[in-house]
Order: structure tokens, then C-alpha cells, then sequence
């Protein structure tokens, strides 16, 4: 189904994604607060786009600043990162970890509605604020908070862990744990070529043998080790969202913009279980209708950016979008198929594991990947993208495999 | 009486001392872990934590508050499944925030010593002074209206002198925790000659419960720790004055430490380490331990000569930072060292390049102990070391040679004295309570 106008992105922008792992991380001294991160993205890309004159409307996507930074109203900082965006429209939206996405989709719904022409499109999370044994409290809303007490002490990736688990049990342990290290490795050396990434100056020579660490129950969960599990971040991400009008008004060509060719945005229901955990049913049909909508196949993706929150949520992303059957996901990593050179490459500037997880705006960095890959501005990152495959698919999920967000972008 | 009963009214003599206050915070933890236990729901738990300063007590509550939270926050896991029954407990700030309540409501600070007469365990962790145990042991001991078992932290002392001088009846035991409490994972264990064996079952499984590693010592005066370490130091100053002959004490300081700590690979120097634990605490232990030791003298004149004359003392400062010693400390680093006939403190930079020649290289594979502490494969790395150690040749390596197969012997001695049962417990004194990178009897250098 093609969007009733063209829609493009351009001019995106990523702030280093700042936590453990980068050599400018102490946890404590004082670091940048939330207000920082949205100035420094928002100017990021106002700079690339003639400025806050050519902008019509903004979107700020947040997960739980009202709990780390004990801060919320967020449109109301859009006026702070330039005084040119001040009585302008803006609005804040959130869908826990798929908050970026959510970002995203209400910037091209705007563009659409030709309520705009250009929307200045943020994601933002400052989560270091609290201790990781605190912050896991504060992720944990984004599953249902009935079950927070029956929950893991690090309610997520006990999530993640107990899908990990189940995964073993139904097709094996030695090989799944194997492809968590590849997937892991991978995403430490993506991460490495992109200087904003939270594992940039990650210098580990064995990558995989340090992400086969046995889990410790004990200390942590059961089926998962640290090395499986996204980075704790604080980082901001923005992108412009433009129609061809919009693109003529801030002086872009189209070979430096991505275009959008469809999206979609589903809900699973944040009550109920997984009916299979080892299957992520609502991203499979997001994926599913996105790429009907977009009327290709997924051989036809050069690259994807997936939600990979978890190596197992990695693993099973491979077979929720398609490549793999379901219970080889492991195959397909291990065979090099998702590595930067390999047949379909993911997450190029290191994912969720590799580049970092600030939760309201990892949605927003995949899209600006994308774009970053689409125009050949990856500067080391940049992966090769050719006429035969010019198409980008970005995978946004909130809580575990509720919100889902799936874009897909093509090489103007 | 089963284990977590013995725990029902436990006191803490000397709470807010170094040690007292660790173990108060370990065992007011460990109390409060029973207590959520289903089968202990309606026992009580009280802890009284005895100490004859009032402005101590005071801070001690604060201490015990931040250390409970830092250990709640490791061991959240394990805590939510202790409060899995408290349905409005859910995020783990609120269980943390329990736990803490928990534990501090446990305790009962007091100045009044007669509040140990209603106690079954009594923790004594005062001033390392003989008489003053005894007096204090025999009194509650006489007034108490229980049985109670009396663990001391003593870590010189032998258990079976305090039992008889006490007339405690073989109820006392050594329970010689190691500094800090909370974070030392060693404990050993001294049994007296007619310790009953009741305390001794008892005592181990408490150790293990705070997850320590158990050494048992015979009951000969300084035990394994201080009978090492008390021995090591004095070697260490009779070296550094015997390179005074050639030089100036404060030469033969630097160089001793330096040998200690970069060419053995040791956490800090023989003299940092003096200086940490106290130059008139090692001066106490020696007097203490020596009248037990007919064959040899455990005395220094140069321990005498800082702490009585000069007033030097070392150990730390209430907010944990070093006090100057042998050595003077920036942030806790070591700068300057002291000259006892100039009666001031060196500067490293006036002396270093001189002794660091005279060293000359130690071996090409030498690593700073931070960096060996952690590796998987230690011995293959001090196989490699000490080999070249042998063929280095130059003075410094004599002199490390030397103070290891001194350390060697010493280690031996322990155990051929009846004081370590073997000479794995003696390594394990080491590697545990000392944080040594390899246990001193060793075949390194053979």
C-alpha cells in the first residue's frame, strides 16, 4: 500500500551513547542531564536542515524520564533547543524501548496529514541517574506491573532470560549460547567502527569467549550473562521527517535523504504471556505488514536495524523476519549471514549490544542509521548498498514484543 | 539448640571498634536472614551492640545503615526471594529499603556492658590487651543468666590462656576475623585446649553462612596470620637496617618496600603494610605474642623508636585515609619516607633513582599485582617469574630471593610448630586474609 504522499528522512543525528564501556564514563561525576541530550540532537539536526525557521512541528519520544530524572512535560524542552521552535507545535509520545519508533511514525503521520512538512523528530533516555539495581525497577514498567513482583530482581532480562531458556530446551543449549557470542561479537565489531558507539573503545581481542561467560544465577539471571544484554545508556537521537516539499524547503537533495515507503505500528497485549517464547509473534507480523505494505520481499533488504534488546531477542528476529525457520536462527548467525559482510547485515553501528540503548531513542538511531547507510554518510560503519537491494528495514520493539514499530526506508 | 536459637539475644563487645563494628554488621545480616525464614517467623532476633563510647555507638548506627544497604544491593536477588511472601514489597528499592529496617531495628546500641548477662553468643572484639579480656569475659560470664559461648576476635591472644584465666569452661572459642569484617573473606578458627566442640560446629557454619573462607589454627599465640606477619615485618626492618649499614635507614625503608611490593608482586610493601595495619598495633601484637615464645624474640627497637619517640603510629584516620608511618601518604599513596635521625619525611624523588640503581632491573615478566591478582593461571605466570629471577643477578633480586625463601621458611615453621595443620592453610592465610598473589610456601625458587 503506498503512503497516500512521499515521505523522506534526512539530517539524522546521533549523541554518543554514554555508559559503561566508554572511556568518558565516570559513574560518579557529574554528567549531562536530560535537557543536554535533547538540545545537543535537536541542534544535531536543525544545523543540517536551514535551521528551527524551516521546522513546523517536533516529537520527543521518552520512556521514563519522570523516573530517572524525576522530569516530564518533554515537549515543553522542544522551545530549548532553539528559540526558533518556541509557540511551535510538539508533543511527547512513549511506548517504553519502542518509544523511538513511536517517535518516528507520529513525525510521518504529521507529514502525511500535511499538518507538516517538516517535523523535527527526538528520542531521548538519561538512565545512568540510578543504579543498575534501580533502573531495572524503572524498565520494569515497561511490561505490566502485576507481575513485577513475581518478577526477576532485573526484570527484563529475566524476561529475556526465561525465553532463553525455553529456546534451550526446545532446540538446544551449546548452539543457541554460541550464537548469542557471535551475535554479541558482531555487534562489538560494528560498534567499533562508529565512534558514537557506546562499545567504540571496546578492545577485547576474544570476543566470543568472553560473551560464553556462564550465566550466574546467583548474581544475575539464569539462561543469560551481561555480554547477552543491552547496554545501560544515556543518549539522544534525531532525525527530520520531510515531505518533497518539506525537502525543498531545507535545501536537501533526495540522494541525501531516505524514503520512506511504509510503515506499521502494532500492539500485542501487554497482559498476557507469549503464547510461544521462543517466538516473537508480534514482531513477526509487524514485519509481515510492513513488508506487504511495502510490496517487496525481505531478500530485497540491504540492511535492518532489529530491536536487539537481548542476543536471544536477536536470534529470534532472524526468524520472526524471516530468514530463518523457526529454531535455526542460530545457524544463520553462526554461518556470518547477519555480519557486517555478510548476506544480510544487521545492526551495523552495533545495535542495542554494540552502539547502546538509551530506551526513548533507540528507535530514532536505527532510523538514522538507515538513513546514514542509505546516503553513504556511515563514514567507517558504511556497509555497501547497491541498485539490486535498496532497501532498509528498521524493527522497533517496546516492552517484551508489545510495541512494535517497523519501518521500511529506500535509497532515494 | 539448633543454629539460628543461639541467635535469639547476641552481643557485641567493642561495636564500634574496627572489627566490632564489621562483625555487628555481618551478624545483625545473618540474624535478620533467619529471621525471614518461615521457621523462625515469631523468634526473636536481638543483637546488642556494646561499646563504652557514646559518640562512637552513634556513628556506628550511620556506618551499619550504609554498609546494610551496599550488601542489600548485591544480594537483591536472594532478598526477593526471602520477602516473596510481602505482597507490597515489589520493586527492589522497596525490598531494599526493608531489609535495611530490618536489620537496623535489630540492634541495640548501649554503653551498659550488663545487657551481655541475657546473651547465648557473645562476640568480644575489644582492645587486644589480655587483662581486660579476662576481666570482662569472667565478669558477664559469672553474672550471665544463660549459657553464654563467647567468640573471640582476639588475633594474638591463646584461646586456652583467656579460657582458664576466665574460668569460662572450655565456652570460648577464637574467631580471629581479618580487617575489614565486611570485605576480609578469611575468618580463622582457634579452638583452646578444652573448647568444647559444640562452638567450634557452630562457628563454621556461621563463617560459611557469611560466605568466608574457614582456616583452622592451632591455638599457639598469633595463630597463622600474625605468626606470618608479625615475622615477615620483622625480617623486613632487620633488612632495610642492615641496608642502613651502607646507606641511611631511609634508603634501606625504600628499597625493602619497593623489593616487597614490585619484585615479590604484594599488594603493597612490607612497611605500607606496617603502616596500614598500625605501627603500634604490630608493636601491641609482638609484645602480646611474645612472652609465649621462649626461642625466639619478637621485638623491634625500630617500632619502639617510632611509636614512643617519634610518635608515629600509621593506621588510618576516621575517614579511612592512611596516617602517615614509615612512609608519608598523598590520597593514600606513598611519597616521602621517614628519616629517624633527621627526624623527617623524605621525599621519594630525592632518594629513589639512587636505590632503584642499586636494585638494578627486576625481572622482564614483572607485572604490578593488580594486574596478576586476576588471572586465571597464576602459577604458570610465577613459574615464568621466578625463573628469571634466578637469572637476573642483580641485587634487587638477591635481596627478593632472600625475603621470599625467609617468608618460605617461616611459613614452614608454622607448620612444623603445630600452629597451621598444614601448609595449605598457611597459603590460604595468605592468599585470603592477605590478598597475596601466591602462597609463601611455594616451589618458585627451588
Amino acid at each position: 500500500m503506498k503512503l497516500r504522499r512521499k515521505v523522506y528522512m534526512t539530517a539524522g543525528y546521533n549523541t554518543v551513547s554514554l555508559g559503561t564501556g566508554r572511556m568518558e564514563f565516570h559513574p560518579k561525576k557529574e554528567r549531562p542531564g536530560i535537557e543536554h541530550y535533547i538540545r545537543e540532537a535537536g541542534q544535531g539536526t536543525l544545523s543540517r536542515i536551514g535551521g528551527s525557521k524551516n521546522v513546523d512541528e517536533s516529537v520527543i519520544g521518552n520512556f521514563m524520564a519522570s523516573r530517572f530524572n524525576k522530569q516530564a512535560n518533554l515537549a515543553a524542552f522542544i522551545p530549548y533547543i532553539d528559540d526558533g521552535l518556541l509557540y511551535k507545535p510538539a508533543i511527547r509520545v512513549e511506548g517504553a524501548c519502542g518509544t523511538g519508533g513511536l517517535s518516528l511514525v507520529s513525525g510521518i503521520r504529521s507529514v502525511l496529514a500535511e499538518t507538516a512538512e517538516v517535523v523535527l523528530s527526538l528520542g531521548v533516555e538519561v538512565q545512568n541517574s540510578v543504579k543498575a539495581i534501580y533502573g531495572a525497577d524503572i524498565l520494569a514498567g515497561a511490561g505490566w506491573f502485576r507481575e513485577r513482583k513475581n518478577g526477576h530482581a532485573y526484570f527484563f532480562p529475566g524476561q529475556f532470560s526465561n525465553r532463553a531458556g525455553a529456546y534451550f530446551e526446545k532446540f538446544g543449549r551449546e548452539k543457541t549460547r554460541r550464537a548469542f557470542a557471535r551475535w554479541y561479537r558482531n555487534a562489538i565489531e560494528n560498534a567499533r567502527l562508529c565512534p558514537t558507539a557506546q562499545e567504540y573503545h571496546n578492545t577485547c581481542r576474544d570476543l566470543e569467549a568472553l560473551a560464553m561467560t556462564e550465566p550466574n544465577p546467583k548474581a544475575f539471571v539464569d539462561h543469560l550473562n551481561v555480554y547477552d544484554c543491552s547496554k545501560v545508556s544515556d543518549g539522544a537521537s534525531a532525525i527530520a521527517i520531510v515531505s518533497e516539499e518539506g525537502l525543498e524547503r531545507i535545501g536537501i537533495a533526495k540522494k541525501d535523504a531516505v524514503e520512506i515507503v511504509c510503515f506499521a505500528q502494532i500492539e500485542g497485549d501487554i497482559t498476557k504471556q507469549p503464547a510461544d517464547p521462543t517466538v516473537l509473534d508480534t514482531t513477526k507480523r509487524v514485519v509481515e505488514a510492513a513488508i506487504q505494505s511495502a510490496g517487496i520481499s525481505i531478500h530485497d533488504l540491504a540492511t535492518i536495524e532489529t530491536h536487539d534488546c537481548f542476543t536471544i531477542a536477536g536470534i529470534l528476529a532472524t526468524e520472526a523476519i524471516g530468514f530463518a525457520k523457526h529454531g535455526e536462527g542460530p545457524d544463520f548467525v553462526l554461518e556470518g549471514n547477519t555480519a557486517r559482510d555478510g548476506m544480510i547485515p544487521f545492526n551495523t553501528t552495533g545495535g542495542l549490544i554494540g552502539w547502546g540503548h538509551p530506551t526513548g531513542a533507540t528507535g530514532v538511531h536505527q532510523a538514522v542509521t538507515i538513513w546514514e547507510q542509505m546516503t553513504g554518510c556511515a563514514g567507517d560503519a558504511q556497509i555497501k548498498i547497491t541498485g539490486e537491494k535498496p532497501y532498509g528495514l528498521t524493527v522497533n520493539m517496546g516492552g517484551d514484543d508489545k510495541t512494535l514499530v517497523a519501518i521500511i526506508y529506500k535509497k532515494s | 539448640m539448633n543454629y539460628a536459637d543461639k541467635f535469639t539475644n547476641v552481643t557485641v563487645l567493642g561495636a564500634a571498634g574496627k572489627m566490632g563494628s564489621g562483625i555487628l554488621l555481618l551478624t545483625a545480616m545473618e540474624m535478620t536472614d533467619l529471621s525471614l525464614k518461615p521457621e523462625n517467623r515469631g523468634k526473636q532476633f536481638v543483637i546488642n551492640a556494646v561499646d563504652v563510647s557514646s559518640d562512637a555507638l552513634l556513628g556506628l548506627m550511620g556506618y551499619v545503615r550504609a554498609q546494610v544497604l551496599k550488601a542489600a544491593e548485591k544480594k537483591v536477588v536472594i532478598l526477593r526471594e526471602l520477602y516473596k511472601e510481602r505482597s507490597d514489597l515489589i520493586e527492589n528499592g522497596e525490598i531494599i529499603g526493608q531489609y535495611i529496617d530490618d536489620v537496623m531495628l535489630r540492634i541495640r546500641p548501649t554503653l551498659n556492658l550488663d545487657t551481655a548477662f541475657d546473651s547465648t553468643l557473645i562476640f568480644e572484639a575489644i582492645k587486644e590487651d589480655p587483662k581486660l579480656k579476662v576481666q570482662i569475659l569472667s565478669y558477664i560470664n559469672k553474672n550471665s543468666k544463660t549459657i553464654p559461648w563467647f567468640f573471640t576476635n582476639t588475633s594474638s591472644i591463646p584461646i586456652g590462656e583467656l579460657d582458664a584465666d576466665a574460668g569460662l569452661g572450655g565456652k570460648i572459642l577464637g574467631v580471629h576475623f581479618y580487617n575489614p569484617p565486611a570485605v576480609q573473606r578469611l575468618v580463622e578458627i582457634i579452638k583452646g585446649e578444652n573448647t568444647l566442640d559444640d562452638l567450634v560446629n557452630f562457628a563454621v557454619m556461621y563463617s560459611k553462612n557469611l560466605r568466608k573462607v574457614v582456616v583452622p589454627s592451632n591455638d599457639f599465640a598469633g595463630f597463622i596470620g600474625n605468626g606470618h606477619f608479625m615475622r615477615d615485618a620483622l625480617y623486613g626492618i632487620r633488612e632495610a637496617e642492615k641496608l642502613a649499614e651502607k646507606r641511611t635507614l631511609a634508603h634501606g625503608i625504600y628499597m625493602v618496600n619497593k623489593i616487597t611490593q614490585d619484585w615479590l608482586i604484594r599488594p603493597m610493601g612490607i612497611f605500607q603494610l606496617i603502616d596500614y595495619v598500625g605501627i603500634d598495633v604490630c608493636q601491641y601484637i609482638m609484645s602480646v605474642m611474645d612472652p609465649y615464645l621462649p626461642d625466639e624474640e619478637l621485638h623491634s627497637e625500630l617500632l619502639d623508636e617510632m611509636v614512643t619517640k617519634q610518635g608515629i603510629s600509621g593506621g588510618q584516620n576516621s575517614d579511612g585515609s592512611q596516617k602517615d608511618g614509615f612512609l608519608k601518604y598523598e590520597k593514600n599513596r606513598p611519597v616521602a619516607v621517614f628519616d629517624v635521625k633527621m627526624k623527617q619525611y623524605v621525599p621519594f624523588s630525592d632518594i629513589e633513582n639512587e636505590c632503584d640503581d642499586a636494585l638494578g632491573q627486576p625481572p622482564a615478566s614483572v607485572k604490578p599485582w593488580k594486574s596478576v591478582i586476576g588471572e586465571a593461571d597464576k602459577e604458570d605466570y610465577f613459574t615464568r617469574f621466578f625463573n628469571e629471577m634466578k637469572q637476573t643477578g642483580s641485587y634487587g633480586a638477591e635481596l627478593a630471593m632472600n625475603y621470599s625463601n625467609r617468608s618460605k621458611e617461616i611459613g614452614k615453621k608454622l607448620v612444623a610448630d603445630g600452629v597451621a595443620q598444614n601448609q595449605e592453610d598457611v597459603n590460604a592465610v595468605l592468599l585470603t586474609g592477605f590478598y597475596h598473589a601466591y602462597g609463601p610456601i611455594n616451589n618458585y625458587l627451588d
